[in-house]
């Protein structure tokens, strides 16, 4: 019997998806540029402040944004708000996306070779990680940065100890797809040393995912900071951050509402930022 | 039966879990190098406070020992005792745990009732301008701290409307209910963003599938499409859906229970954290733990319940 | 008598961000009591969509924008929505290709084809179980009493399809759509369901739409045949008269495509380029892009579907109908040669 076939797959079916692509690429262009606008002002908080954001003065204190000289008001102690939302910036979004990094590089790693080799090795860290899951995020940080000590060290410490987890399940779930792949029976068919296949091979096509997820992760872990900052366990005062600011503001929320609105407006505005730049990547680059 | 079965294969895959739950909470205070009693106590602690507490932490014995120590008080239901209250963990939990649970109760429900509608709405709707409104509450609402919230909806329903209490958790069942319901739609507003944006999309899945174009073929009515077929495949993925995101909104009970001064566990760690009362600490990180594993466990043995390919495979 | 469905001058668009999707562009196509005819094409050609059309069940955003649909004489097409959905889905009933997604993954199979019987037909619950487990046994599953029970994912390809089947007997309809039934199963197996639609398209005088992209599932089981291009009917006949006396280039082309050891098999599958963007559709014929034999004229004119000379059932959409019998002179090879000129 002849099989005579049309070209083309079996089902039909409609993918409009151009104008799709294309705003969502505008999405992910607003994102990098509020979130570019947020790094300068950070960056460029000497500069811009019009005060010390430290700089106490009682005369002054509490005074309604857009008073003289005070842009966004001043706090319970005077001190310019709108300097201080600056300086805020420089430590959170510092230790956000600083903290993250190491998260990464270890739950990537152990992500590979735990999805690569299986076995009772893929077990342990699997069991790990189960363990580390069976935690609330933030009791767990909060919990361990009261063990290690308030400071930012031991945020990195905390959230090093917990946010490896989520890239090493994106990794190692995409290694299981990828090592049935050809490309990767025909490194391992090569003879090529493991580390090789693995790094060179492997990782370009798998650490996409963990891209994606790491702009959600700086998000979760700046709430995490100003959640800390906010109970007193983050950053040590005076030096200005937008949790602590939030917390100092809340006893004044009958006469002073800004005073604990403002900073969290900050935060909502940089994960808004962090938001759009994750969606529009998985717009861009995802192949699902 | 299979069910059966599953459940109790289920049931064995916690042990794991949860041994390694008490390994990690109980090494929590060996994580800083030197005398665990210097560091729990603080650098300005007296010398014969922190010999005292080395003796009551048995430090002296090898470490093996101290675990298993711990793990034999564990299961006996005695997680220490508190510092500043001098009383048993056990019992400073118990009392606190009631507000807990309300809140979590009226976080849950309050999450379902607020989610689901506008998950449906925009699934119905799709791509059209309710949709898109939809889909964009989770950019803004993703990096949004609970506790800022909290407080913003202090400041606007009152201190501003004066509907609801700001603070506590008041006496007698009327007055529980008014006091959870801020903290409770605080809980709730957190964790919807991420909730509509996973159940729309499942819906979204299960409305678009062949079945429900098969179960229309059949010359099916829409109410016995959508209940017959559409609403049991649709509870499945939400089941899971729901059973990660409370798990999330467990974590967020702990800050906003400190912004409402509701005196529940969450309060009571954080409490402790200042008083540097370790034990509660721990305490309360291990209830928080089991309860995330409770309700994995709930989620699980309700989507076997509902799926039969789960139960089977 | 009348036939049991005609379709004529059916017209179904997508709305798209920037206007519309033509995607069925007037198709007429009729099939009687007892009979089975095909409906040929490849991807996004408009067949299956057409298939959805004929029972109302357009995905969204998809409309029918005009023709009409005359079943057993009485045109349906003025009915309100739900009326005409309801005498639609009445009359006829549909396969679909992949039977894994078809069927609902966590309702027993037994309840998925006692479900019509039940809740539309109004049997009592035992009647209805009596009812699938010997639909089950008609379309050949074997221990239909102990499969009832099961859920979909616990059967095989075959057999699953062999329950679709069942549920599209279980409304009783006198009309089946079947869209690539075959397509997702084994050869020998699809040999198997083909011959249980064919010897129930017998046994009940049920009429059969097959849409397929694979010209010998159709040749196998259809009386007549549909070749669809780009949402138009381009060619239709007898099956005999439509594979030995092609006259539109396209069916020509895929009938010529026999593949002949001499040359690599690849090239001969394939036509070459795309079928148009249904967004907008040029002037002229569609196919001729691709057409080995088009001509200046054939951008200029989309011809209309008529009849051939000396055979009234057989119908070509090309400005060259008239002289088409001298392609057949052509050989294999010489087609290959003029494709790939182009």
């Amino acid at each position: 019997m002849t099989v005579i076939s049309v070209p083309g797959s079996a089902t039909d079916t409609v993918v409009p998806t151009t104008r799709r692509r294309r705003k969502h690429n505008v999405l992910l262009i607003v994102g990098l540029t509020l979130f570019g606008l947020l790094v300068l002002a950070a960056i460029l908080a000497p500069v811009l402040a019009s005060h010390d954001p430290i700089q106490q003065d009682l005369a002054n204190a509490r005074l309604a944004p857009g008073s003289p000289g005070h842009l966004l008001g001043t706090d319970e102690l005077g001190r310019d708000i709108y300097s201080r939302l600056l300086y805020g910036a420089r430590i959170d979004l510092r230790v956000g996306v600083l903290a993250v990094v190491s998260p990464f590089i270890i739950g990537t790693v152990l992500g590979l070779v735990s999805g690569w080799f299986g076995g009772w090795l893929d077990t342990v860290i699997m069991r790990i990680v189960d363990v580390v899951v069976a935690f609330p995020f933030f009791v767990l940080v909060i919990a361990l940065v009261f063990a290690l000590g308030a400071g930012t060290g031991s945020i990195y410490v905390a959230i090093t100890m917990v946010g490896w987890v989520a890239y090493c399940r994106i990794v190692r779930g995409e290694v299981l797809v990828a090592k049935e792949q050809e490309y990767a029976l025909a490194a391992r068919a090569s003879g090529l040393p493991t580390w090789r296949i693995l790094f060179r091979h492997l990782l370009p096509n798998v650490v996409l995912q963990a891209v994606i997820y790491s702009m959600s992760d700086i998000v979760l872990t700046i709430l995490a900071i100003v959640t800390l900052g906010y109970l007193g366990l983050g950053v040590p005062p005076p030096t200005p951050d937008w949790g602590s600011m939030i917390q100092d503001g809340q006893q004044f929320l009958l006469t002073q509402w800004y005073l604990a609105t403002i900073p969290g407006i900050a935060v909502v505005i940089t994960g808004l930022a962090l938001a759009l730049i994750a969606d529009g990547l998985v717009d861009r680059f995802d192949r699902r | 039966m299979n069910y059966l079965a599953f459940v109790l294969r289920r049931l064995i895959t916690l042990i794991p879990v949860l041994f390694g739950i008490s390994l990690l909470v109980f090494f929590m205070i060996h994580l800083v190098p030197g005398d665990p009693a210097v560091t729990l106590l603080g650098s300005h602690a007296t010398t014969s406070a922190v010999a005292e507490l080395h003796k009551q932490l048995g430090l002296d014995h090898p470490i093996w020992r101290q675990y298993l120590t711990f793990l034999n008080h564990l299961l006996h239901g005695n997680l220490g005792e508190s510092y500043q209250y001098k009383s048993s963990v056990t019992s400073l939990i118990s009392q606190n745990l009631l507000p807990t649970v309300w809140l979590i109760v009226a976080g849950v429900i309050l999450a379902v009732l607020i989610s689901v509608p506008l998950a449906v709405w925009a699934a119905s709707r799709r791509n059209r301008l309710a949709d898109s409104a939809i889909r964009t509450i989770p950019l803004v609402g993703l990096g949004m701290p609970a506790f800022w919230l909290g407080i913003m909806l202090i400041l606007l329903l009152s201190l501003k409307a004066g509907a609801f209490p700001a603070s506590g958790f008041g006496t007698g069942t009327l007055n529980h209910v008014r006091s959870i319901i801020l903290p409770g739609l605080t809980v709730a507003l957190a964790l919807v963003p991420i909730l509509v944006r996973s159940l729309r999309a499942s819906l979204i899945n299960v409305l678009q599938s062949d079945y429900i174009v098969t179960a229309r073929s059949k010359g099916l009515g829409a109410p016995r499409v959508v209940l017959g077929h559409a609403l049991r495949n649709a509870a499945i993925s939400s089941v899971t859906v729901l059973g990660v995101n409370i798990a999330y909104l467990i974590g967020s009970t702990l800050v906003v229970e400190k912004v409402f001064a509701l005196n529940g566990v969450g309060f009571l760690m954080i409490t402790a954290i200042f008083n540097r009362d370790f034990p509660i600490v721990q305490g309360v990180t291990l209830l928080f733990a089991i309860m995330v594993v409770a309700v994995n466990l709930l989620t699980d043995i309700s989507h076997a319940a509902l799926d039969p390919r789960v139960r089977l495979s | 008598m009348s036939p049991l469905l005609e379709v004529h001058d059916l017209h179904v668009e997508i709305p798209v961000p920037h206007g519309h999707l033509h995607a069925v562009r007037g198709v007429s196509l009729t099939v009687d009591a007892g009979e089975s005819i095909g409906v040929v094409g490849e991807s996004g050609s408009g067949k299956s969509i057409t298939l959805r059309a004929l029972l109302g069940l357009l995905p969204q955003p998809a409309q029918v924008t005009k023709g009409s649909i005359v079943l057993d004489g009485v045109d349906v097409t003025g009915l309100p929505e739900r009326r005409r959905t309801k005498v639609l889905t009445d009359a006829m009933s549909m396969i679909f290709q992949d039977s894994l997604t078809a069927l609902n993954p966590v309702m027993r199979v037994g309840d998925q084809i006692a479900e019509v019987p039940r809740r539309r037909l109004g049997m009592s619950k035992s009647a209805a179980h009596a009812r699938a487990v010997e639909l089950m046994d008609q379309v050949g599953i074997p221990e239909p009493e102990r499969r009832f029970r099961a859920y979909p994912h616990q059967l095989s390809g075959g057999m699953r399809q062999r329950v679709c089947i069942a549920i599209a007997l279980s409304a009783e309809p006198r009309l089946i759509l079947a869209d690539e039934p075959t397509t997702a199963l084994d050869v020998t197996i699809q040999a198997q369901v083909l011959e249980v639609i064919d010897r129930l398209r017998r046994d009940r005088r049920l009429g059969v739409i097959l849409v397929s992209h694979d010209l010998a599932v159709i040749s196998q089981t259809c009386s007549r045949i549909y070749v669809m291009y780009a949402g138009r009917v381009i060619e239709s006949g007898r099956i005999g008269d439509l594979l030995a006396l092609a006259r539109h280039p396209y069916t020509f082309a895929l009938l010529r495509a026999v593949p002949d050891p001499d040359l690599p098999v690849h090239r001969l599958l394939t036509i070459p380029g795309q079928p148009p963007d249904l967004a907008a559709v040029p002037a002229g014929c569609s196919f001729a892009p691709r057409c080995a034999f088009a001509e200046p004229g054939c951008y200029e004119v989309d011809p209309a579907l008529t009849p051939v000379p000396d055979d009234p059932d057989h119908a070509s959409a090309c400005i060259r109908v008239e002289t088409a019998p001298q392609w057949l002179d052509w050989t294999p090879a010489d087609v290959l040669d003029l494709v790939e000129k182009t």
